[in-house]
This record gives C-alpha cells, structure tokens and sequence, in this order.
C-alpha cells in the first residue's frame, strides 16, 4: 500500500500508457545515435523529399535528410530545453513565493504585485520579448521559457507556504523549539513540494509548445541542431510540396504533450487517493 | 458597486504606469539598432547623430520615456523608424484584423466551448462525457500555428474550400478562427463542465428536486446559471491569452494584424511599432481583466458583498 504516487499513477491504464510514451521518447533521445543508422546533419540531395518508405520510416526532408533520426535527434534538444526551462523557474518561483510567505511586508507585497502584473501576460508575449532581448538560440529559449512560468510557480509556492503556515503541525514544531530555517526548510518546503512538481510536470508540456512555438518563429535551436519547432518552421513553407516534413514533428510534440496530461492527471488522481487514506487512518 | 467600478479603473493607472516603464525599457536592452538599419553603409557619424536626434534617440533614457509616455496619452505613437508612417497608422490598419479574429475566436469558443461542457456534464461518466473530454485534451495540446497549417492543407489545399491566406473576405477568417476558437474551446468546455458538476452538488439543487421540477430544466434553468459565472469570468481573462495565439496564428495565414505587425518590427528594431503593439496587448489584457472582475460581482452578490 506504500508504494510512491509515480508508481501507482501506472495502475490507470491512460497512466501506463502515457508513461510507456514518455519513457520511449526519452529513451530514444538519450540514445539516438544507436537507434538510427543516419546523421541529422548530413545532407543528401538526391534523397530530398522522399515520402515514408522503408529506408526512411517517415520520409525525408528538403536536405534529403531522414526525418525520423531528425525527429529523434529533436526530442534531445525539444525535451531537455523545456524541461531544464522548467526545472529553473521552479526553483526559482519556490525560492521567491516561500521568501514572500515567509517574510510578507514589502516583500511579499512587490512579489505579489510582478507576479499578478505577468501572471495575466500569455507566455508566448513574454517569451517572445525575452527572446528578442537574449538572442535566438537554445539558451535565449531556455531563459525566456523559464521567466515566463516564473510567476506560475511563485504564486502556488506563496499560496502552499501560506496555507500550511497556520497549520498545528507548525505550531506543535515551534513549540518544541524549532528554528525558522528548520521549519520552513524542513516542515512547509516539503510539504508544498508535490503540489509544485505535479504543476511542474503538467508545464513541461506546455514548455514544449512553447519551444516549438519559439522555434516555429526561427529564434529556438538554430540549424543544423534538429528541434521539433525549427523542423516545423522548415516544413510550413513546404507545407504542400511535402506536408510529411511538417506533420511528423507536430505530431511528436501533440502525442508527448497529451502523455505528460494524461501520467500528471493519474498522478494527482494517485496522490489524491494517499491524501485520503492518510486522512481516515 | 458604483464605488467599487471607480475604484476598480482607478487601480489600472499604477498598472498601466508600471506596464509602460516594462514596455519601454526593455526595447532598449533588445540588440541591435534601427537606425543601422535606415543609414547607407559607409555613411559620416554626423549623419547617425543627426538621424538619432531626429527621433530622440540622443537623449537620456528617462526624458525618452517621459516624452513617450506623454505623447502616449495623447494618443501619439510615435513615427515608425522603418516604415517611415506615423505607429497610429500602422496600428488602425492592423488592429481590426486582430479584433474581428480574436472577437470571432472569443465567441466561437464560448458558445461551442460552453455547449460541449454542459452535454458532458449531464453525461458524466458516460461516454459522450469521455469522448467530449478526449477531444478538449487533444484540442488543447496542439500546437497552434501546427493545427492552423494542418486546417490549410485539409480546407485550403486538398478541399479548396477557403483561401490559404491573407485577409479578403469573410471566408479569409474561417480557418484562424477555427484554429484560435479550437484551443479556446477545450479551456471553456473543461470549467464548464466542472463547474457544472460542482453546482449540481449545493443544496439549492436539492430543494429544487425536492420540490418536483424536471431534472433537465433543474440543470439547464438553475445550475447552469450558477456554474456560468466562473465561465464568464475566465473568458474575459482570457482575452489575453486569445490574442497571444492570434499572434502565432495570424503569422501562419499571412493576416496583416497586430501579431503580424509585432513579429515583423521585432525582427526590424522598429521599437516604437513593437512598443505600440505591445503596448495595445497589454491594454487589451488589463480590459479583460476589469471585464472579468466586473462580470463577476455584477453576476454574484457574494463577491458584491465582500466587496462593500
């Protein structure tokens, strides 16, 4: 019955077969030159614009280049560029909402104030100025993408740190002598963390639109490095010569980002379910 | 209320001051300089100088934002550095494409938006509910600009139902609408749906039931009325949203708006055309948000009350 939530969030079977997605799309990425005999990089012209047959399972693009070793070579790059995007504006958002609950005064009022004057800005707006400021490229994305769901994850942190501030086991822990730092460090932190890292899962999926909506505009990964928005911002101007070369990534980034909602909602399901048992025990 | 609405616009003046000093100094962190752009290769630094004092440029960034800020409010934007037309121009141009889309798209997304979560909250469970939050979970992970191309290859190229691109005539506005609406859709039917079936539960529910009345008209005359508040209220946050993706998707079908405009003078320098689009999202964002905050106590005497 003690199994972690990750664990038992397979026992949906939306949830296993979103996770078995997931797995395979992070496999691939990490051991992409084993998978195919191809290179992402190399072009072949006399091979452009090949329809799927068995040499090239999806085809090839305007460089004659395999586009499933593309796509894979992609996920690399889409997938760790989101999700080190979000892995930063988590950490950051919690060091800043818990600093704003815990400290309040003006602190918590000049936080809450930046945090509701972005909150009601689209991210593509913010990521897109941010962009325009960084410079194109992996890194200018990976920054724009984390500022832009900062406000996100400083808001739930405050409002977690807030709620369990004024509960008994905090005062129980305060009246046993416990210092600041340990409480919020080792009392309200942990327990604001699964809350955070399911939204945090849940915004890896729309990171990755993002990026593929940053790269669709040219300012993601720059060429040769294959990233599945750049592969789509070639395929849209070949959109009817060779509609395959835009299709697939799209695709890859729907089917990824439908997986990351389908495991996040058995995962909350899960938690939800040991919040439950916790309760009545 | 009255008090309430006075004080709610008021509130927007800090907002908007703090809106404007983002917007105009972080243009000048972008780099890159127009005036590289407007000068001949090879021409005398005077001539730069005297380009640069032609649109202020030489000044110290405090006293341009002041002089900006105070032609803004008069309802000067400035002279495009790249198109050589006064902002005012290119912005009434472009701005009511984007209206009409993000209108269209707005409403298109509530009413179907609002129909699909009201059906799959009476079948809760069932399988038009499944199929309904299938479809919202599908619509809503696409990619928008990925899903406007895919509708121009379906409509446009294979069926040869509606134009490819552009802006001339009504059926022009189908596929972004579509492509907008659809994102916007799955938003509105998932609270829809929810909301219903958190009415559904309270107790005036109940009392209705008890007295007799027909559940379908118990659902659609009193618990829908209940659950379309938060309906409402999250729509008009979203207008924000909706033109955030009416800028992707207005690049993908060549429409000449707001999006359009951005995007061109982002890659061009052109700061005071990027600072007046941005400038036009942001109040349109700000309008959403006192529309919705409005809605709301207009709609539920709880939050007039707390309010007063």
């Amino acid at each position: 019955m003690t199994m972690p939530a990750p664990i038992r969030a397979l026992r949906r079977p939306t949830g296993a077969i979103a996770a078995g997605w997931l797995l395979a799309v992070i496999f691939a990425a990490l051991f992409a030159p084993l998978l195919t005999p191809y290179a992402y990089d190399v072009q072949n012209l006399p091979q452009a614009y090949q329809p799927a047959s068995s040499a090239h399972w999806l085809g090839t693009d305007e460089f004659g280049r395999d586009l499933l070793t593309r796509l894979i070579y992609g996920a690399r790059t889409s997938l760790s560029v989101s999700a080190t995007a979000i892995a930063i504006s988590v950490a950051c958002g919690m060091t800043l909402g818990a600093a704003a609950a815990w400290f309040g005064g003006w602190l918590d009022r000049v936080v809450t104030m930046v945090v509701d004057m972005t909150w009601s800005f689209p991210e593509i707006l913010i990521a897109l100025i941010l962009v325009a400021i960084i410079g194109p490229g992996t890194t200018g994305t990976m920054i724009a993408i984390s500022v832009a769901y900062l406000a996100q994850f400083t808001r739930l942190t405050r409002a977690q740190i807030m709620t369990l501030k004024g509960e008994t086991f905090v005062e129980a822990a305060r009246s046993l002598g416990a210092t600041n730092g340990h409480i919020l460090f080792r009392h309200l932190l942990p327990n604001a963390l699964a809350p955070v890292l399911v939204s945090a899962m849940l915004a890896t999926g729309d990171a990755i639109i993002l990026e593929a909506t940053l790269g669709f505009f040219g300012l993601g990964a720059q060429p040769p490095t294959p990233s599945w928005g750049g592969m789509m911002s070639a395929g849209s101007a070949l959109v009817f010569k060779a509609p395959w070369i835009i299709i697939f990534p799209g695709l890859a980034v729907a089917i990824t980002v439908i997986a990351i909602n389908l495991y996040g909602d058995a995962l909350i399901a899960a938690l939800d379910v040991r919040a439950k048992v916790r309760r009545t025990a | 209320m009255l008090s309430y609405l006075i004080r709610r616009i008021l509130m927007l003046i800090p907002v908007f001051l703090a809106v404007s000093v983002v917007i105009f100094s972080i243009l000048h962190f972008i780099p890159g300089d127009p005036i590289d752009n407007l000068l001949k290769p090879g021409s005398p630094p005077d001539a730069r100088a005297q380009m640069e004092a032609r649109y202020g440029l030489d000044k110290p960034l405090p006293v341009q934002y002041g002089i900006w800020l105070s032609k803004v409010v008069q309802g000067d934007l400035g002279t495009a550095i790249v198109a050589r037309r006064p902002v005012t121009d290119l912005i009434a141009t472009a701005l009511p494409h984007s209206l009409w889309l993000g209108g269209l798209a707005l409403l298109f997304s509530s009413v179907v938006g609002i129909v699909l979560g009201v059906v799959a909250a009476l079948n809760k469970d069932g399988w038009p509910d499944k199929m309904i939050m299938g479809g919202v979970l599908v619509g809503s992970t696409m990619p928008s600009f990925w899903l406007g191309l895919l509708l121009i290859l379906a409509f446009s190229v294979w069926l040869g139902w509606f134009p490819v691109s552009g802006a001339r005539g009504w059926n022009s506005l189908v596929l972004p609408v579509l492509t907008i609406g659809l994102g916007g859709t799955a938003l509105v039917a998932r609270i829809t749906r929810v909301s219903m079936i958190e009415a559904a539960g309270r107790d005036f529910v109940a009392l209705l039931h008890a007295k007799g009345l027909s559940p379908l008209r118990i659902q659609l005359r009193h618990v829908l009325r209940q659950a379309l508040i938060p309906v409402i209220t999250i729509l008009a946050l979203r207008i924000g949203w909706i033109l955030g993706g009416a800028v992707t998707v207005e690049v993908v079908f060549a429409r000449p708006g707001l999006g359009t405009l951005l995007i061109k003078s982002l890659g061009q320098h052109d700061y005071p055309v990027v600072q007046a689009c941005l400038l036009m999202l942001a109040m349109a964002v700000m309008l959403g948000t006192l529309l919705g905050d409005i809605l709301q106590a207009a709609m539920d005497p709880r939050v007039r009350a707390a309010l007063e």
